[in-house]
């Protein structure tokens, strides 16, 4: 769970609290509170980590996290945890 | 040098290994801890002790949350969790940890509603489908994931949802380094530090490292090529007789860390005199306890919660080894009775524990015959 999850933004959702982001071809919904000060952008990278956008990266360290990911054999467990999340929904 | 060339930049990885080889004094004996478990199993993985000479020791780190909780808090969890008309919700790395009485998920087996979660905003969630329930969060980690709780307690406040507390027990690096600095049989040399961790709290919190107690510390990234760059920097520095707190990993953590997630701590959480760490003991001002104005969604402030004490078995060396003292397969049960399928210890539980990942890369290609690898990572 150290390891955190490189997703893209697809699409804002200033009202909620949540972005919708793209992890491995896997669409969810991720808080972004921690990241929002730093300006956000649709097709901006992200890391993300229980279910919170941590910090805001290029696309190469994006890149660069995902082969750490698959390397250490987590990209699975990483690709569960995302689909996992329930509180996606609008709330 | 059998795996540089299944990594990226073999180029550069040879010539850093090369540089970190011609300033590593032959005379001289280095100890450098890796600070966070998520480096730990980034070094197994890739056999990056192979790229260094003999002479330079890694010692793993306190850095995974689940392997430092006492037995006695997962107890005290479960007490909670065996209440009636409670959902008891917790990371997966949790679910198969024992406590004196079984793992959250044997008591699952026996009626407790112990549900796994991705975040704490899916426990949140949960409450809210569930009002005539009570959601209990079992809340672990360090600075990474502390925010995220916070930030879930301030959404449940903000939405009134009241049938949703937090069993905290998030804890702290910092004051966990300087236990081990300040601990007799702990000679290290430098600090590889945390990645994640950082980007919350930045680089100023591990100034005191350098300056108090005069030695380096490089916060560094997870590839390969960065461990081996940190390990470099950290060479730099003894070579040149200095001792700072540098950032490898610039690309990711901020000097000054994440100010929001600072903020949303600062606003839920306050430190609690001191708290038990599995191997380092009681360390002061090491953890978070939900502030007062969260009372209302403190588990311990809602529940009785035991206060269970209890010692870990006695053959493990869970403790040793967490403190850097001892290497994984120096503990009596490594490999025998502990083992990832029948843990006995946390640290063989979670892919960042060192158990874990030294059984996974070095244990088992070893008993597969590929025992060269293992003898070259043998403790000394």
């Amino acid at each position: 769970m150290c390891l955190a999850i490189p997703g893209r933004i697809v699409a804002l959702e200033p009202d909620t609290h949540l972005a919708s982001v793209d992890v491995l071809g896997v669409r969810r919904r991720v808080n972004v509170d921690l990241v929002w000060d730093q300006g956000l952008a649709e097709g901006d990278w992200v890391l993300i980590h229980v279910g919170f956008a941590l910090s805001k990266v290029s696309e190469e360290e994006a890149a660069a996290q995902l082969r750490l990911l698959e390397a250490l054999g987590e990209d699975q467990q990483a690709l569960e945890e995302v689909q996992g999340y329930i509180f996606d929904a609008t709330d | 040098m059998r795996y540089v060339d299944e990594l990226r930049d073999p180029r550069l990885i040879r010539s850093v290994a090369a540089e970190i080889a011609r300033l590593a004094d032959p005379d001289r004996h280095y100890r450098i801890m890796e600070v966070c478990g998520g480096h730990t199993h980034a070094i197994y993985r890739h056999g990056l002790t192979e790229l260094l000479p003999p002479n330079i020791e890694l010692v793993h780190g306190p850095g995974c949350p689940v392997c430092v909780l006492p037995m006695g808090r997962i107890d005290d969890g479960l007490a909670i969790a065996d209440q009636p008309g409670v959902i008891f919700t917790a990371f997966g790395d949790m679910m198969r940890v024992p406590g004196r009485n079984g793992t959250p998920l044997e008591h699952q087996a026996r009626g407790a509603d112990v549900r796994m979660v991705y975040s704490p905003l899916d426990a949140l969630k949960l409450a809210q489908a569930n009002p005539e329930k009570h959601v209990v969060f079992f809340a672990i980690g360090f600075e990474t994931t502390a925010p995220s709780t916070a930030l879930t307690l301030q959404r449940a406040k903000a939405l009134g949802v009241r049938n949703f507390s937090v069993f905290c027990n998030h804890v702290l690096i910092v004051p966990a380094i300087r236990a081990i600095l300040d601990s007799p049989d702990m000679r290290l040399d430098g600090f590889i530090g945390p990645g994640h961790v950082s980007t919350v709290i930045g680089c100023r919190p591990y100034l005191f490292v350098a300056r108090d107690y005069g030695k380096p510390l490089v916060v560094s990234g997870f590839e390969p090529l960065d461990i081996l760059q940190s390990i470099l920097m950290i060479l730099r520095q003894l070579a040149e007789g200095r001792a700072e707190v540098e950032n490898q990993y610039r690309r990711v953590v901020p000097w000054d860390g994440n100010p929001a997630a600072l903020r949303a701590m600062a606003a839920v959480f306050e430190l609690r005199p001191y708290f038990e760490w599995r191997g380092l003991g009681f360390i002061s001002q090491s953890a978070l306890k939900i502030a007062p104005a969260y009372a209302e969604w403190d588990a311990e402030a809602r529940f009785a919660v035991p206060g269970i004490r209890v010692t870990d078995p006695k053959a493990a060396q869970c403790g040793e080894v967490l403190k850097g003292v001892l290497k994984p397969p120096q503990c009596k049960l490594f490999g025998r009775e502990c083992t990832p399928e029948h843990p006995i210890g946390a640290l063989m539980v979670s892919s960042e524990g060192a158990c874990a990942a030294y059984y996974h890369y070095v244990h088992r290609l070893a008993t597969a015959g590929r025992s060269d690898r293992c003898a070259r990572q043998q403790p000394v």
